[in-house]
């Protein structure tokens, strides 16, 4: 599978970063030598094999139901870009 | 109306309506699903909120335990299967509302898997509803649109706060099946204490999946309404949705599958414009969590503990009591309703209390515009008021007007018998004595009864309960008149 | 007596204790080394005057009897630590100026425990590089040099500015965060130590996070008893991370200097991999010799899926990097750029805020993840990674500790290796494995190149066995007694 500029276009939008046209090849080609280095895993025979979940053998632990944190409007908004009356604020949503 | 008779009537022919709903009721817990801030609703923007909830760098989440106890119960009312291992996934896509850029969410492995409840309807049918699942997840925040015209303001309290999704199966066919399965789920999770159900504030919210197809043919394309907020609003959507479609379809057209918004103002869906753009959520295992394990004795405990749920209860009102199947829905549609009846029912003629709960109180709540919940008339009161008519002390007709004081002024019917001398005459001396005078006032009238005319029996007792303003043991007078009669 | 920038922990916690000089003095002295190194861009931010009033603060506790473990000694913290009102950057542009309302566990017990930090440490950006040169506060020099040539060396990567920091005698003991080899890496190519442990071991809670599944905090020291000391600070259970293991700490400086006798030490037949130096492979075959002569059982085990620990790695690390970074939206803290729109605002954002090596790996970590090829690559991945830990579980039946070198380089110059990120990405194919098994790994100076730069081995333990590794490790220094000092360090001019 190799990657082209389409597909950096459809990627680069999902993750919600600009790409400027004049850089889709060359990003088509790193990206494509990175997947190609990725599918050597194809090598490899995975057949009945239980994916890991996780590399600690334990049970998750769970917290208590009390309230810990918040009623700190203040800290929450102090390193916001923009904030208006303890609100965040951002450019206007279309529904 | 029941789902035979839900069918719309196109210019083509017949189209059945398909509905699936996927609710979300928000877990009742103190704090968030994976952080120590308040669930409460209604605090100043942002107050609720902890650098977890914000998504700050470095923030992880810790499961709230009351989330699986909850979840647990919950499904074990929706008489579901419980899964022993389920896992937490990251949906990822960006919204403001949405801090961390993805959504934690029980995606290929719920918690809770199929279940069934039942629903009632008008016609006293019941029908069984699938549920397909029930899975955690967390809430998002709320972006103000209305605030400034450039500008979308942006609260996280509501962020991360518990959800349970509870979807169902397509089983649905009308705009009344759809009422009447959130109305049973919302009863069930409110008789579990699981959720408040409390539709105005968003603690339960439905997505509604409607689609319609040629009865009986394969499933048409479906639309998803969101965030429909009440019983009411959800059969609208339905019934306007569905007809959109039968247009669509008939004037040539195809449904596109999309998410759509119900605009309350006047009861139409429109497409959800934010929603537009293709989504591929690329959900996986979140790594800053493991899998959830539930032990089989910790369900079994949550089991010990089951109360009594909605249908149990109207199967044993129906049995014990004798109700008819929509007396026991109707009763076992609210909690309070049902909480209010069985204290009335307590020791009493359960029937009588079952009949003045559903018409005279039900009545003049509604005319009254009040719930159960602050009923004037409090449930031991009632139960007193129908205590006297059981013994006689007074009569069903006078009963009626003791309620109305009782409603009107929250006294004990008891007291007002009293204080306005409504006691039942059952002195045999006093009827007697009355029934006498009216057989003397109106010898001609005695004659004719004589002469057979027999239904003047019914003037004579007339006349008799009015002279005795309507307090004479109807019983008592029946008979002592006859015998008068025979003489 | 020795320079007070010279001296170890241990040394110097003896020194305090004893009065021969002040906490003061000894932040002094670290201070005016990195004020004479910045050439070495070691940090982002300097904590100079916080430092000093902690120091203050140590010299009264020590003065009244109440010192706490490790009061008064000065350490480099990695940037990637959140740290309460003090600007934490993660290297990135994006959280220029980000001040964060909490102390991350880790930084927050070494605190605690009386250390001092005088900087937050340069680093790659988000973690992810293996030569510090993609931080947007730009790279750190390496404070060795190649015999008579003059050109920057990178200091590895990815906590750079921790390992060159130790090296440099700036700071006695750095925090670094290891996700495929970023302590270990820079340990070897800066001739110190530093050890990745147990995931699990550290908290993770605060810790900007580049792969949660994979990040681990840990300790850079100049030796192993050092490496022990900080650890012991920093390890522990915390209710705040799911995936913190509820193990009490033991004292790691306890079994510092215990016999080998009787240990076996693995040797894995997979890591003689092409492009390895083979001054490298000598070195390893000399460790394996050292440790021989210290008693242990030397025995050869296969780890078969090695060989493929690099490719899974590229496959899980950039997926859950491309969710874990996708709060830097502009919207609740960091760098905003104003667009037409709101998804407009967001890809300008992320556009000016994360550098072409973050950009890169969202973009392939949103690919592998995306509709369609979830199974192909990323579940495909975690299999591939259980087979790896089935390889270790069963070594671990045969050999209690493995031994392997660190890196299949000493450290190159700045530019060099950057032409393909492929051949970047191979400086990590002896420490990933370690990472995709959640195994404490800890690389120690061993040797120098042919042309004087440092080269370290790596010691692999059983899970949550760090005291196997120390122990292995301190015998390890003991045999190669590596006294080796870098050209550029406090003292001498660069
Ligand atoms: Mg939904
Ligand atoms: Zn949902």
């Amino acid at each position: 599978m190799s990657i082209d500029k389409n597909t950096v276009t459809k990627i680069a939008r999902l993750a919600r970063i600009k790409v400027e046209d004049s850089e889709k090849e060359r990003l088509a080609v790193e990206l494509s030598n990175i997947l190609k280095m990725i599918e050597e895993l194809d090598a490899v025979n995975t057949d009945g094999v239980e994916p890991l979940t996780s590399v600690v053998q334990m049970q998750m632990h769970a917290r208590e139901d009390v309230v810990t944190d918040g009623g700190i409007p203040e800290k929450i908004l102090k390193n916001a870009p923009e904030s208006t009356a303890g609100f965040f604020v951002v450019p206007k949503v279309v529904e | 109306m029941s789902a035979s008779h839900a069918l719309i009537k196109g210019e083509t022919g017949d189209w059945e309506i398909v509905i699936g709903l996927e609710v979300h009721a928000q877990v009742l817990t103190k704090s968030k699903l994976f952080s120590g801030s308040s669930a409460d609703f209604g605090a100043a923007p942002n107050a609720q909120v902890s650098p977890v909830d914000a998504g700050m760098p470095g923030m992880l989440p810790v499961l709230n335990k009351e989330c699986i106890t909850k979840a647990v119960r919950t499904g074990l009312g929706l008489n579901a299967v419980i899964n022993k291992v389920s896992v937490f996934e990251r949906k990822n896509y960006f919204y403001p509302d949405l801090p961390q850029g993805y959504q934690i969410s029980q995606y290929q492995h719920p918690i809770v898997g199929n279940g069934e409840i039942e629903i009632d309807l008008a016609d006293g049918t019941v029908k069984k509803i699938g549920v397909e699942r029930l899975h955690l997840e967390q809430d998002a925040g709320k972006s103000l649109h209305d605030q400034h015209p450039s500008k979308s303001f942006v609260d996280l309290n509501r962020s991360g706060n518990p959800l349970m999704e509870i979807v169902s199966k397509p089983d649905m066919r009308s705009a009344e099946e759809a009422g009447a399965y959130v109305t049973k789920l919302r009863a069930i999770v409110r008789y579990l204490g699981t959720c408040d159900g409390n539709m105005d504030e968003g603690s339960m919210r439905c997505d509604v999946n409607v689609s319609v197809r040629r009865p009986g043919a394969e499933l048409g394309t479906r639309c998803e309404i969101k965030n429909v907020n009440s019983v009411r609003f959800v059969q609208q959507a339905v019934d306007y949705e569905a007809r959109r479609q039968v247009e669509v379809i008939e004037g040539g057209g195809t449904i596109t599958q999309e998410t759509r918004l119900f605009d309350t103002k006047n009861g139409t869906t429109r497409t959800m414009r934010s929603k537009e753009d293709a989504h591929d959520y690329r959900y996986f295992p979140d790594p800053d969590l493991l899998p959830l394990v539930v032990e089989d004795s910790f369900v079994a405990d949550i089991r010990k503990s089951m109360p009594e749920l909605p249908d149990a209860k109207k199967h044993r009102f129906m049995k014990d009591y004798g109700l008819s199947i929509q007396d026991a829905g109707v009763l076992i549609a609210e909690k309070e309703r049902t909480d209010y009846f069985e204290i009335v029912a307590k020791g009493r003629d359960a029937k009588l209390a079952a009949n003045w709960v559903l018409s005279e109180l039900l009545g003049a709540l509604k005319k009254a515009e009040k719930e159960f919940g602050d009923s004037p008339v409090r449930a031991e009161q009632l139960g007193g008021l129908i205590g006297l008519i059981s013994d006689n002390t007074i009569s069903g007709k006078i009963a009626k007007e003791v309620f109305a004081e009782m409603f009107a002024t929250g006294k004990e019917a008891a007291d007002i018998v009293e204080s306005r001398g409504l006691r039942q005459v059952t002195d045999t001396g006093e009827i007697d004595r009355i029934v006498s005078e009216v057989v003397k006032d109106n010898p001609d009238k005695v004659a004719e009864y004589k002469g057979g005319k027999d239904k003047l029996f019914g003037f004579f007792v007339g006349q008799i309960l009015k002279k005795s303003g309507g307090k004479a043991n109807p019983g008592l007078v029946n008979d002592i008149l006859k015998k008068k009669l025979e003489e | 007596m020795t320079k007070l920038t010279d001296l170890t922990i241990a040394g110097a916690l003896a020194g305090l204790k004893k009065k021969d000089f002040t906490a003061v003095e000894l932040v002094d002295a670290h201070i005016a080394g990195a004020e004479a190194a910045r050439h070495l861009n070691c940090f982002i931010t300097e904590t100079f005057d916080a430092a000093r009033e902690q120091a203050k603060q140590s010299h009264d506790r020590y003065t009244k009897g109440t010192a706490l473990p490790l009061d008064g000694i000065p350490i480099a913290m990695k940037d990637l630590f959140c740290t309460e009102g003090v600007q934490t950057t993660a290297a990135s542009a994006i959280l220029k100026g980000f001040k964060p309302p909490y102390e991350s566990t880790v930084s927050g017990k070494m605190k605690a425990d009386g250390m001092i930090t005088i900087g937050k440490a340069n680093l790659d950006e988000f973690a992810m590089g293996s030569s510090n040169t993609t931080s947007h506060y730009g790279n750190v020099i390496n404070p060795w040099k190649r015999k008579g040539d003059n050109k920057d060396l990178v200091p590895g990567g990815s906590s750079g500015g921790s390992a060159a920091a130790v090296a440099a005698r700036i700071a006695m003991g750095a925090t670094g965060t290891d996700t495929g080899g970023s302590i270990r890496q820079p340990a070897a190519f800066c001739g110190i130590s530093g050890i990745k442990p147990t995931y699990g071991r550290c908290s993770r809670w605060g810790v900007v996070a580049f792969a949660s599944s994979l990040d681990q905090p840990g300790p850079f020291a100049r030796n192993t008893e050092d490496c022990a000391l900080l650890l012991r600070s920093m390890a522990g259970y915390d209710p705040k991370d799911s995936t913190s293991v509820n193990k009490e700490v033991p004292d790691y400086a306890k079994v510092i200097g215990g016999s080998l006798k009787g240990l076996r030490v693995g040797v894995p037949k997979e890591y003689r991999i092409e492009g390895t130096s083979p001054e490298i492979i000598a070195l390893w075959d000399k460790g394996v010799q050292m440790m021989k002569d210290a008693g242990a059982e030397i025995v050869e085990v296969s780890l078969p899926h090695t060989k493929y620990a690099l490719h899974a790695y590229y496959v899980v690390a950039p997926a859950e990097c491309s969710s874990n970074l996708a709060r830097y939206d502009g919207v609740r803290f960091g760098a905003r750029v104003e667009g037409d729109n709101l998804i407009d605002t967001y890809e300008k954002t992320r556009q000016a805020g994360f550098g072409a090596e973050v950009r890169r790996r969202i973009l392939i970590g949103t690919y592998v993840l995306s509709a369609g090829y979830y199974d192909a690559y990323y579940n495909k991945a975690r299999k591939v990674r259980k087979l790896i830990w089935n390889d270790f579980i069963e070594a671990y039946k045969k050999c209690d500790i493995l031994l392997t070198p660190t890196a299949p380089t000493p450290a190159f110059a700045i530019g060099e290796n950057t032409s393909d990120p492929v051949t970047m990405y191979l400086n990590d194919v002896f420490t990933i494995p370690a990472s995709m098994a959640g195994m404490p790994g800890m690389s120690i100076p061993v040797g120098l190149s042919s042309d004087g730069l440092p080269l370290g081995l790596q010691l692999i333990g059983k899970p949550f066995d760090e005291e196997t590794m120390f122990r292995a490790a301190f015998a390890l220094e003991q045999a190669a007694k590596f006294t080796a000092v870098p050209q550029n360090i406090v003292g001498k001019a660069a």
